[in-house]
């Protein structure tokens, strides 16, 4: 992309966010809007400033919880899936209760979590978060296990392949790009669950207990600060699993079974 | 000139010695037994010799892609035997004693030209080397040199049709399967792509067995086109093609090319009006109206 076209494309969205917060800016003076209700961009920017440190600490906690939910419901999500190529009736039997489960909110077990393992630790949200990315990664990467073409099998037959090779040199790399759209979906799913987690209890140290805390002591300034650290990791794994998509070329790219519920 | 043969005509030879395939008395029922019956293939007696290029044609039902699909062993038949180079057509699988191309390339999207060619090699327990060196073999082979490297969506289709007979041949067996493979190319390439299949297969000494439902091009690439009919699906015609080892494009333009299409023609006409006079389309005709 050359500079032109990088203007042309970046620019349009810039000023008219440029625009939009001065407008926010001219609104809360000129109408002189309590801060508590709209604190101006200023008051913002300026909290921020005063807050640098704890909302990166908040956002580390956030991020952590996210990734290391992500990691483990991925590295389980694929064990699952393999399980469930390997046996007809289980699959028949997990992945309609799988999809009926994403259909559900099931970001309201984190009480349950929280009752079950201790609270003051970070196992329930780390738990939830494993939870919704293992059930979208196995029934994607199952999916692309045995949903290898006709011809490729045919093909595999005829060079006499056996089944651990038919597994190895077709079906797994037929999975590889429904892994990478899993995980395009689930990173993003990943990091609002560990979000969304904290507004449940639990430990006071992640970005969403600190949002709510300062909504609810009305320092709105302060909330929305913290609701920007969010913004901000939300993009970084928005990023992350853009970056996912450009790996799986474009003429490999398959439709993902979305989790739906809290998570979408 | 060329004579119209009735049912079962292959010349007399002693069973199995220098036969690349032999099917004798095979058929193929679907479902028997069930509501859905179908009667594929019914007593199919066919002897394919080194070097020939035998043409399965017929309408469509007719069970052409089942016959090659018995050779290949990729279904076995209900009853009858096939044998392939003197071994069961499973033994034969079991050795790769032959390679196969289907109508769509089938190539694997996550491997380069290159190394989808290497693939029955790599099954073989080939070396590395060895691999390599022979994929370079048959990408020159294909005129295809140049794309070792790219990957198979960035080919055109008929690029992608000739890797994937590269790959059929890249260990060079005896015999080549091919069931429609140019059926999905538009006409330019497809005429194109049939002098080339003849030039390679001449090169390599191949015998073919060519499923197609385009008559022309049976009648360009064969040396026996083989005419079936379906319901059960069963040879009505076996007509010989004799047109000569040295085909261009001057072929097409031959009388006797014209010729052999009008025969094969009649031929499918006569096999789809209730076959040659030979009173073998009795009783499990009922079929037909499922």
């Amino acid at each position: 992309m050359n500079a032109t076209k990088f203007v042309r494309v970046v620019g349009p969205p810039v000023v008219v966010g440029a625009v939009l917060i001065g407008l926010w800016q001219l609104l809360v003076v000129g109408f002189d809007i309590q801060p508590y209700l709209l604190p101006a961009p200023s008051a913002i920017w300026s909290a921020l400033l005063d807050r640098v440190g704890d909302i990166w600490d908040a956002m580390y906690v956030t991020g952590t919880n996210a990734l290391i939910g992500l990691a483990a419901g991925a590295v389980l999500g694929i064990a699952m899936s393999f399980v469930l190529m390997r046996f007809q009736t289980m699959n028949e039997l997990v992945t309609p209760l799988a999809i009926a489960l994403n259909a559900i909110p099931i970001i309201v077990l984190v009480p349950v979590f929280n009752n079950m393992f201790s609270s003051t630790t970070e196992v329930p949200r780390r738990l939830m978060v494993t939870l919704i990315v293992f059930f979208i990664v196995m029934v994607n990467v199952a999916k692309g296990l045995r949903q290898v073409a006709p011809i490729h099998l045919e093909l595999m037959k005829s060079y006499a392949a056996n089944p651990r090779e038919i597994l190895v040199k077709t079906r797994i790399p037929n999975a590889v790009p429904y892994l990478f759209t899993a995980l395009k979906i689930a990173a993003p799913g990943a990091v609002i669950t560990a979000f969304v987690a904290e507004y449940f209890g639990g430990r006071q140290n992640g970005l969403g207990y600190s949002i709510t805390s300062n909504a609810a002591s009305s320092r709105t300034d302060a909330m929305w600060a913290y609701v920007m650290g969010a913004c901000v990791l939300g993009l970084v794994f928005y990023l992350v699993s853009a970056a996912l998509e450009k790996v799986t070329s474009p003429q490999q790219q398959v439709g993902g079974i979305a989790p739906g519920g809290a998570t979408s | 000139m060329s004579e119209i043969r009735t049912v079962a005509p292959t010349p007399p030879m002693p069973p199995g010695t220098n036969n690349v395939v032999a099917v004798d008395g095979a058929s193929m029922v679907f479902n028997e037994g069930h509501s859905n019956q179908v009667d594929a293939l019914c007593d199919i007696d066919l002897v394919i010799r080194p070097g020939e290029f035998v043409s399965l044609i017929g309408p469509s039902g007719c069970g052409k892609s089942t016959l090659l699909r018995l050779i290949a062993n990729l279904l076995s038949p209900t009853s009858g035997t096939v044998l392939v180079n003197g071994k069961s057509a499973h033994q034969a699988r079991l050795e790769q004693d032959y390679g196969m191309a289907f109508q769509q390339s089938g190539l694997f999207e996550w491997r380069t030209v290159e190394k989808n060619i290497e693939l029955p090699l790599e099954l073989k327990g080939w070396k590395k080397a060895a691999r390599r060196q022979r994929s370079a073999e048959m990408l020159e082979l294909v005129k295809l040199s140049d794309f070792a490297q790219h990957m198979p969506w960035q080919l055109s289709g008929g690029m992608q049709q000739r890797v994937a007979i590269a790959r059929a041949l890249a260990a060079h067996p005896a015999l080549l399967l091919m069931d429609e493979p140019f059926g999905a190319l538009d006409e330019m390439t497809r005429e194109h792509m049939q002098a080339e299949l003849l030039r390679i297969c001449a090169a390599a000494a191949t015998t073919v067995v060519f499923v197609t439902h385009s008559i022309p091009e049976a009648v360009y690439l064969s040396s026996r086109v083989v005419v079936m009919s379906a319901r059960p699906g069963r040879i009505t015609d076996i007509i010989d093609v004799p047109l000569g080892g040295d085909r261009g494009e001057d072929t097409r333009e031959d009388d006797s090319f014209y010729k052999l299409i009008t025969e094969v023609r009649e031929a499918l006409r006569g096999s789809e009006t209730g076959g040659p006079s030979d009173g073998s389309s009795d009783g499990v005709r009922g079929i037909e109206d499922r």
